[in-house]
């Protein structure tokens, strides 16, 4: 470095990061404020693809919503679905037949595994290591052809009803479920040979990017990005829904606070999910897929009821309230990725451009999931 | 559950009588606590929340347009616990003010910004109530009841 060059130390200088740009993983921008590579302030400025998602709820009956949430967080749209199902069914006291919940636990769990896939290749890809996103999009290839399979649809799924699901499973799906769960199996144990021990990996991620468990408290961050901060809360167990409670499956916790910590915490969520599945598919009892007696213009009584899922990304919540006719008063969605991308001004604060990049990736941001 | 018993008294203890309590039915309706505030109370009881280690998940806007007032809920979560509260604030529609809880929860500085931009709130205190999602010029509020695109 010239004596010239150290001269200038000090000297800020403002640069936008997006909204287009690769790493972002959608239209979200950055204003960094930069002090040579050192971030002294990185203010995330969304809004780019907000779609009123709130406002056309009040614009419309309660099913035709239905592919709305489809639309939201775009990834792991199923378990959206399964959000909103609960919600409107808690709201006008709607119960859902056995086999109808075994289905919609199988295909959010699909779903989460799709979504953390989608995740794992492209966070690769942020850090530099092209090959292992052709492996997970290989993977989710076949999760999405089984969904499409029942649903219809590869992405924006809107398979729920209320009071069950629209298309019962066949032999087919399970037969193909039953081929992927080992197949899976072997693909995280490749992957983690792969990529989670290997060493350029390991440099960019561990220690790097901390996010401390009272930082998330305070911005309410959940998911894997809360369970990489050491805190043990996820909704599926917490505040049980549906019939998680008969299944038999691990939350997996990582104290380190660092990026690596949030990649363990997903990677191993995916063993997780394939315990569950397996242990639906075993136990799935045959019966109705829809609840009788549903009215197809549903007028829930007039009342308001807040309700969570785990999303792929965290905790999903809607608060609906109901005035008693086909269409909702009001419609709040408390989006995970909203409130994880808050705290990256405050975390990512005196980071190097280059590691906040991979603090970034390590949120696993949808970002119309941000906008709504 | 205990932590429904702990939080009245932490409330009764910093407000008297002065807020609604309710127990709620958190099958029926999602929470346990429901809690009635006025605008000037909400910075304390934001404290009292953060003091027993809540994190706030979420501030919903409601326009009630036949009632003249546009209503807060604040949703708070005890994760360890479970337990879920759900605070609520009145102010009339003509002048939506009431204080900023962002320097309590940092988390609330967007949740704050966004309600200003659909309903028109203004929170005194908060550092910064440029539009959030909403085109930086933008002057409308669309999630009022009376906003017609």
């Amino acid at each position: 470095m010239s004596l010239d060059a150290k001269s200038i130390q000090g000297e800020t200088f403002v640069v936008n990061m997006g909204p287009q740009h690769p790493a972002t993983h959608g239209v979200l921008r950055i204003k960094l404020t930069l002090d040579g590579e050192c971030i002294m302030n990185a203010e995330p400025v969304i809004g780019y693809s907000h779609r009123m998602q709130e406002k056309m709820a009040e614009n419309r009956t309660y099913s035709q919503y239905f592919p709305n949430t489809g639309r939201i967080d775009y990834a792991g749209a199923m378990i959206y679905n399964f959000g909103y199902a609960c919600a409107v069914e808690r709201l006008a006291g709607i119960s859902v037949p056995e086999r109808a919940e075994y289905i919609r636990v199988i295909t959010s769990e699909l779903s989460r595994i799709a979504s953390h896939l989608l995740w794992f290749g492209p966070f690769i890809i942020d850090l530099g290591g092209l090959t292992p996103l052709l492996y997970a999009f290989d993977d989710r290839e076949i999760i999405l052809d089984l969904l499409e399979s029942i649903s219809g649809a590869r992405l924006t799924y809107s398979y729920f009803r209320f009071g069950g699901v629209y298309n019962d499973i066949d032999d087919d799906f399970i037969a193909g479920c039953r081929t992927f769960i080992p197949r899976m199996r072997e693909r995280l144990i490749l992957f983690r040979r792969l990529v989670t021990d290997n060493i350029i990996f390991r440099k960019r991620v561990e220690g790097i990017g901390i996010i401390g468990p009272e930082l998330c408290r305070k911005y309410g961050a959940t998911g894997p990005v809360l369970r990489g901060s050491g805190i043990d809360y996820d909704v599926r167990k917490n505040e049980p829904y549906s019939i998680y409670p008969l299944f038999e499956f691990d939350i997996p916790v990582f104290k380190e606070c660092d990026s690596l910590a949030r990649y363990h915490v997903r990677m191993e969520e995916m063993n997780q999910s394939l315990r569950i599945i397996e242990q639906a598919l075993d136990k799935l009892p045959s019966g109705p897929v829809m609840a009788e007696k549903v009215p197809r213009n549903l007028k829930p009584p007039k009342g308001e009821c807040y309700f969570n899922v785990e999303g792929a990304r965290g905790s999903f919540g809607i608060r609906i309230i109901s005035d008693g006719t086909e269409i909702p008063y009001r419609l709040k969605l408390r989006t995970p990725c909203f409130a994880n991308l808050s705290l990256f001004e405050e975390a990512s604060r005196g980071m190097l451009l280059a590691d906040s990049l991979a603090l970034l990736g390590s949120l696993d941001l949808c970002v119309p999931d941000v906008d709504r | 559950m205990d932590f429904v018993q702990d939080l009245r008294e932490a409330f009764t203890g910093r407000f008297g009588d002065k807020l609604r309590i309710e127990a709620a039915d958190f099958s029926k309706c999602g929470c346990h606590l429901d809690i009635t505030a006025s605008g000037t109370d909400i910075e304390a009881a934001a404290s009292v929340v953060d003091g027993l280690g809540f994190t706030l998940e979420a501030i919903s806007g409601v326009d009630w347009p036949a009632e003249e007032a546009m209503e807060l809920v604040y949703d708070f979560n005890k994760m360890a616990e479970g337990g879920r509260i759900a605070i609520r604030v009145r102010v009339s529609r003509e002048k939506p003010e009431l204080p900023s809880i962002s320097k309590i929860f940092g988390g609330a500085n967007w949740h704050e910004r966004e309600a200003h931009d659909m309903f028109g709130f203004v929170f005194s205190g908060h550092p910064d109530l440029t539009p959030l999602l909403l085109p930086e010029n933008a002057t409308f509020h669309p999630l009022r009841k009376d906003f017609s695109a």
